[in-house]
């Protein structure tokens, strides 16, 4: 949980029983480069100027973006997966601020589209669990969960 | 040190404060579910600690095990919510103790075995509460149970995101207890505070720190 790797050819990046964060992946099918967040919560908070970057799916992305940026893969043959954002435990869905799961995938996708970077899959909503790998040998995500059918993205 | 609102003022003080608040509010249901059980039950003394938000999810074992988990969200004096969590065996056990018949969550959990354990959490929750009450003078209304079969992270990471006071590191005030029976039942609490309602127990407690 917020946290945020990448990983080339041989690895297999995995993030376990996510609940209302998104965990979203970017591949390049090129090289093969691939990476992962966990994020938390939507975006950064305006007061302050120092926090954990993976946290927020804002920061998030921007960090990613600058590791792939690193290992020299091209950003603009990124293709993006993501999984999570569920709403568990009735909580309820009347006050804004409780709908964590659903304000985290609203911001990825948002901010997925104004980099340009197109969704090839997701899974995401719900009431339930989700554990995410991504295997960068074929740029497939896979999806466990408890109560149904894994789901390859 | 902590760069984290409102968690920065938690220190050594308020925990203890915390602990001896969980620790009746737990002993308290141990008793109820000793009474229940009709079985002693061990408790631990209560962990009160700020963990990094990171190794939240695996606090009570893999990410990925499967837990039944009951929540209470509670109103009132102190907004937040006990999360009363067990895994799959002890579950069936409760179950079996507190109605005579024997059950499998794993195969299936219906009407019938959710309500049992929702009816155990609200024992358990409602005299873990009730210390509470009755040592700060407050008043707090427990709300019906919402329950949970799914992996232990997504449980914990939903609960403390959507209630707790988290920043770069979680609160966590976390009880475990142990049936004195030949087959275990084990489970944990967890209290999760929203903010203002942290901030207001401190005051209660008198450990409230300036500023």
């Amino acid at each position: 949980m917020a946290d945020l790797k990448v990983g080339s050819e041989d690895d297999i990046i995995i993030t376990s029983g996510l609940g209302s964060c998104v965990g979203v992946t970017l591949y390049n099918k090129a090289t093969k480069i691939g990476g992962m967040a966990h994020v938390m919560l939507p975006e950064f908070p305006t007061n302050r100027n120092q926090g954990n970057s993976a946290k927020y799916a804002d920061t998030a992305l921007d960090t990613l973006l600058d590791k792939l940026r690193k290992k020299k893969v091209n950003l603009n043959r990124l293709e993006a997966k993501m999984a999570g954002g569920a709403q568990m435990f009735n909580f309820s869905s009347s006050n804004d601020k409780m709908r964590i799961g659903a304000r985290n995938i609203e911001a990825v996708e948002r901010i997925l589209q104004e980099k340009r970077i197109p969704i090839l899959g997701a899974e995401v909503g719900g009431n339930y669990g989700r554990t995410m790998e991504l295997h960068n040998l074929t740029g497939k995500v896979l999806i466990k969960t408890v109560k149904h059918d894994d789901i390859v993205l | 040190m902590l760069n984290n609102d409102g968690l920065s003022q938690l220190g050594p003080l308020q925990l203890d404060a915390l602990k001896e608040v969980a620790s009746i509010g737990a002993g308290n249901a141990a008793t109820s579910l000793s009474d229940m059980l009709n079985s002693k039950i061990k408790m631990t003394v209560p962990n009160v600690n700020l963990i990094p938000i990171a190794d939240l999810p695996g606090i009570i074992g893999n990410e990925e095990e499967l837990i039944v988990a009951m929540l209470v969200r509670t109103e009132g004096d102190i907004n937040g919510g006990v999360l009363f969590t067990l895994l799959p065996d002890s579950a069936n056990l409760l179950i079996q103790l507190l109605v005579g018949q024997k059950t499998d969550i794993e195969d299936e959990l219906g009407e019938f075995e959710s309500s049992a354990l929702k009816e155990i959490s609200n024992i358990l929750t409602g005299a873990n509460l009730n210390a509470f009450s009755q040592m700060l003078g407050i008043t707090v209304s427990p709300s019906v149970p919402s329950l949970e079969f799914d992996m232990a992270g997504a449980i914990l990471e939903v609960c403390f995101i959507e209630l707790g006071q988290i920043g770069d590191y979680a609160l966590v005030i976390e009880t475990e207890f142990l049936s004195d029976m030949e087959q275990e039942v084990k489970g944990n609490f967890f209290l999760i505070p929203e903010p203002e309602s942290l901030q207001f127990i401190l005051e209660k407690l008198g450990v409230a720190s300036e500023g």
